[in-house]
């Protein structure tokens, strides 16, 4: 089936933020700091007050003034909405400027006058916990150091003795450096307070509406039931939009101080220098097994650079995230892993851009870390996973680190990747090929995701549970509207929960329509990330349904006269047990049960219902990737030649649309493995600050994606279906980097760091490796 | 600032308006026009999701001054649906699920029709080269390849082709 949202953007009819025409709007634009980190002492804004079309210029004494110049982040630090004391990092909002027209806002930034005194910042975060570094947040009293946190997951003195005792220790530095989401569409709001009835409406382009509400009540004051928060058509959200940004209170306070809706849409470069990156991960990564390849325990260090305010979106319990799934796909004795978080003068993140909270790193850790393995045994990469995966019958299985991964066929999923690929073939092309001095390379990856989150007991996010609602309600003729507390950016909600609630109850999927993105339409949820939106709300959506279908047993007895217990459910249908012609639709129910029909004591009318769904577990998503790599050692160019992916997300509610996030996530690891990056120069400033030199893949970079399933469902989900979304942007950077060490083998290059652009890769095989994310040679 | 008067066909509707000459043709299109299909996804002419066509040509209009396309014919999404009946380039989005966030599809399907009015049957190769110069973040380009093809394929006349 062609998806619902498809009518309105293939006609240009779609509504995303900056499409919202509201009466009487004003436009903002933020001044940023040109510095990344100095003493502001003086900002003189007169010049643009002048301005004949500027209304109000905000700045952080502005805010002070109301006790918003700081606000909480979603990792429980604090964060300058306006810089009242000093920046911390290139690119922070400095003031905010409100207009008639966007033009004329842009025109007045360069009125506002600021003081800098500057200040040595901090660039490289391995000398972030130096003892003469200087101190980025001297704003939190008693504050000497740059040191966020300490975190650690499995048993360090187990994993010690099996290290000790190993017959062969593999161990790398591995960088998994500093990119961005940027989704297509940048970051916007539009918050319209309303004098007389004190209602606050924002418009915001937000993956998480009701948090927000939630954030906005807390920072504002604003009572929540006066806040209604709308995220309408989304341009890609990919973890960017996530956080509550500075301007969308700045765009608040300039509401209430203005008494006119305003608006603020951000351009590239601001969404690139100031919203939430992705990675940034120091990792020293040992990998221990026998002389025959059994692998037998990981020890990792991390070194998390998160800007200069601790702003990661995740689980509040899991300040790394889920990192401690590093254990990846094998069978292990022991494993430990630790990380340690620092400040750093660059804008706030880490957990974004399809990283499955910090899985992204994890799995590209070990899946190098087994490459190097079998280089140094000498044993074909792929027979070395296929002796180490963790099998059928050992699921559901608690790993190391203390997940309980809920069901996988890893062996299965190897199998058909290695047969659609024609890995065999593969490698005997290459050593044809090596001998005629061309430079093939074969990676492979295989992950195990952990999507889903998630159990309300372990996690949260700034205190509100992960579970999420779904309400439906069935109108007198039988047609279904579900209300969901996630909110889609493209992946196809609209689409795919209609199909769920059509599953369930036996009715077509046009006949379900599917309300998401408005916070005073929608039940409360935690929103769409972590791919959590099919196994948490797809869940509560299946639920939801179920009830309804009882409830219309009960009613169809009424109807019927005969017992409940005498019905059977077919699709669509309660039909008396062995009498299949008496029996009643779903529409002739739905019909009854708003009628004057008596219904049995207890039971109310209609067929609504709802449900929160709080998920026993998270759902884990595996996937075998192979990619087949060019590379032209005299110019380093790396040319994608094949990729083949095999994903298991269990039950595919709609596989066309599991099938376009897996292109969409493949595209994304071809990106972050040859060519995005940001950079730092020594003074912090931020390179990589545009779509010049940000570089993202076109159509012309990447090839035709080969795509293979295998499907082992979920146990414990009710559709057994498990997240996807973010599988394919986890798992395929690391089978192309992989491929790239493999091309360049006979060069002795054992490792390089992403991204692998033609310097990068000429400069390895120089043996001369480039630490471009510093831009420091 | 002062002000021109321009006259711009838009999707083949005569068009007056007095604008200030430093505004881009996108934001006339979307603020001063209404149609907000013609999307801004970048400030350095890279992205391609306000790509219309002005005179046929596939142009981004975050790159062209509203005041350059004084008395030209510039042809946007919206133009594409003649009386609610999809264009094929549209259908074949929707038939090969070339979109997902939809924030790319506008300046995609433009650029696609700019390469089908000049090359009626283009290889793949030729497909993802004419659309490199839009980026889409959703889809990893292959159903948009599929798309265009698809489209291709409609939009030949019976017997030279037609639909796979």
């Amino acid at each position: 089936m062609t998806r619902k949202e498809d009518a309105r953007f293939v006609r240009g009819r779609g509504t995303y933020v900056d499409d919202v025409r509201l009466p009487g709007t004003l436009h903002a634009a933020v001044l940023r700091s040109p510095l990344a980190h100095a003493r502001i002492t003086a900002i003189d804004t007169r010049a643009a007050e002048a301005h004949p079309k500027v209304r109000v210029v905000i700045t952080g004494a502005v805010l002070a003034d109301r006790g918003l110049a700081w606000m909480p982040t979603l990792s429980g630090d604090v964060q300058a909405v306006l810089a009242t004391d000093k920046v911390r990092f290139q690119g922070q909002e400095v003031a905010f400027v409100i207009a008639d027209d966007p033009y004329s806002a842009r025109d007045a930034l360069a009125l506002v006058d600021v003081d800098y005194d500057p200040l040595p910042p901090v660039v490289d975060a391995r000398t972030a916990l130096d003892p003469d570094a200087p101190v980025i947040r001297d704003d939190r009293e008693g504050r000497r150091d740059n040191h966020i946190f300490d975190w650690e997951a499995g048993d360090a003195a187990a994993t010690d003795r099996v290290f000790a005792g190993a017959a062969v220790v593999v161990a790398q530095d591995v960088l998994y450096p500093r990119v961005h989401p940027a989704p297509l569409e940048t970051c916007a709001v539009i918050a319209d307070h309303d004098v007389v009835t004190g209602k606050l409406t924002v418009w915001a382009t937000t993956q998480a509406p009701h948090a927000h509400r939630t954030l906005l009540a807390t920072i504002t004051g604003i009572p929540e039931h006066r806040i209604r928060v709308v995220s309408p058509d989304v341009g890609g959200g990919f973890g960017n939009k996530v956080p509550i940004y500075p301007a969308y209170v700045c765009a608040v306070a300039g509401s209430m101080l203005t008494g006119r809706p305003v608006k603020w849409t951000e351009d590239r470069s601001e969404n690139l220098m100031a919203t939430t990156f992705a990675r940034d991960y120091h990792m020293h990564g040992e990998i221990a097994s026998t002389v025959d390849g059994k692998i037998l325990a990981l020890r990792v260090r991390v070194l998390a650079d998160h800007g200069a305010f601790n702003g990661t979106a995740q689980p509040s319990k899991y300040p790394a995230g889920f990192f401690h799934i590093v254990t990846g796909s094998y069978d292990l004795e022991a494993a430990h892993c630790s990380v340690t978080g620092v400040y750093t003068n660059k804008a706030p993140g880490g957990v974004a851009y399809a990283c499955s909270f910090r899985v992204a790193e994890a799995s590209f850790l070990v899946e190098r870390l087994v490459d190097l393995l079998a280089l140094e045994l000498d044993v074909d990469p792929a027979e070395l996973r296929m002796r180490n995966l963790l099998r059928p019958e050992q699921f559901p299985y608690t790993c190391s680190t203390g997940w309980e991964y809920d069901s996988g066929d890893y062996p299965r999923a190897l199998a058909l990747l290695l047969e659609t690929a024609g890995y065999r073939e593969l490698r005997a092309e290459q050593a044809r090929r090596r001998e005629l001095g061309e430079h093939l390379g074969i990676g492979l990856s295989f992950f195990t995701e952990a999507v889903g989150a998630g159990p309300r007991k372990h996690m949260d996010i700034v205190g509100l549970g992960m579970a999420d609602g779904a309400e439906l309600r069935v109108h007198p003729t039988g047609k279904a509207v579900l209300r969901i507390s996630v909110q889609s950016q493209g992946q196809g909600h609209e689409t795919t929960f209609a199909q769920i609630v059509a599953h369930e109850l036996g009715i077509g999927p046009d006949d379900v329509d599917v309300v998401h993105g408005d916070t005073d339409a929608t039940p409360f949820g935690l929103g769409t990330y972590g791919s959590r939106s099919t196994p948490v709300s797809g869940a509560a959506a299946s639920m939801a349904a179920r009830k309804v279908r009882e409830r219309a047993r009960i009613v169809a007895s009424a109807m019927l006269e005969v017992s409940p217990d005498d019905l059977e459910w077919s699709p669509g249908r309660w039909s008396v047990r062995g009498d299949p012609t008496a029996g009643k639709s779903i529409t002739e129910i739905a019909a009854a049960a708003h009628s004057d029909l008596d219904l049995p004591d207890g039971v109310e009318g209609q067929l609504d219902a709802s449900c929160v769904y709080n998920p026993p577990n998270l759902t884990f998503p595996f996937g075998a990737y192979l990619c087949v790599v060019e590379v032209d050692p005299g110019t380093g160019q790396v040319v994608v030649r094949r990729f083949v992916a095999v994903d298991d997300c269990g039950v595919r509610i709609n596989p066309s649309i599991v099938e376009g996030q897996v292109h969409g996530g493949l595209a994304d690891g071809i990106g972050v493995a040859l060519m995005e990056l940001i950079a730092f120069d020594p003074d912090g400033n931020h390179l990589g600050g545009s779509f010049m030199d940000y570089l993202l893949p076109t159509a012309v970079d990447c090839p035709s994606w080969e795509l293979a399933e295998t499907v082992t469902p979920s146990p414990h989900h009710p559709l057994g279906a498990k997240g996807i979304g973010e599988c394919a942007t986890v798992g395929s950077p690391a089978a192309v980097v992989n491929a790239v060490m493999d091309a360049l083998r006979p060069f002795g290059v054992r490792h390089a760091d992403m991204p692998l652009t033609p310097a990068a890769v000429w400069r390895a095989i120089q043996g001369r490796p480039l630490r471009g994310d510093l831009a420091i040679d | 600032m002062f002000k021109r008067q321009v006259t711009i066909t838009v999707n083949g509707e005569a068009r007056a308006v007095e604008l200030e000459p430093r505004v881009l043709l996108a934001h006339l299109l979307r603020e001063g026009l209404g149609l907000t299909g013609t999307h801004i996804g970048c400030d350095t002419t890279s992205c391609g999701a306000c790509t219309v066509l002005v005179d046929g040509s596939a142009v981004k209009s975050c790159t062209m001054l509203a005041v350059q396309a004084d008395g030209h014919e510039v042809r946007t999404v919206e133009g594409l649906t003649r009386a609610s009946e999809l264009h094929p380039v549209q259908e074949g989005f929707q038939e090969e699920h070339g979109l997902q966030c939809g924030f790319c599809t506008p300046g995609m399907m433009m650029s696609a029709l700019a390469l089908l009015e000049r090359n009626p049957e283009p290889t793949e190769e030729e497909v993802r080269w004419a659309l490199s110069g839009n980026l889409c973040r959703c889809t990893g380009y292959q159903n948009i390849v599929k798309a265009v093809l698809w489209a291709a394929a409609k939009l030949r006349p019976a017997g030279t082709g037609g639909v796979r």
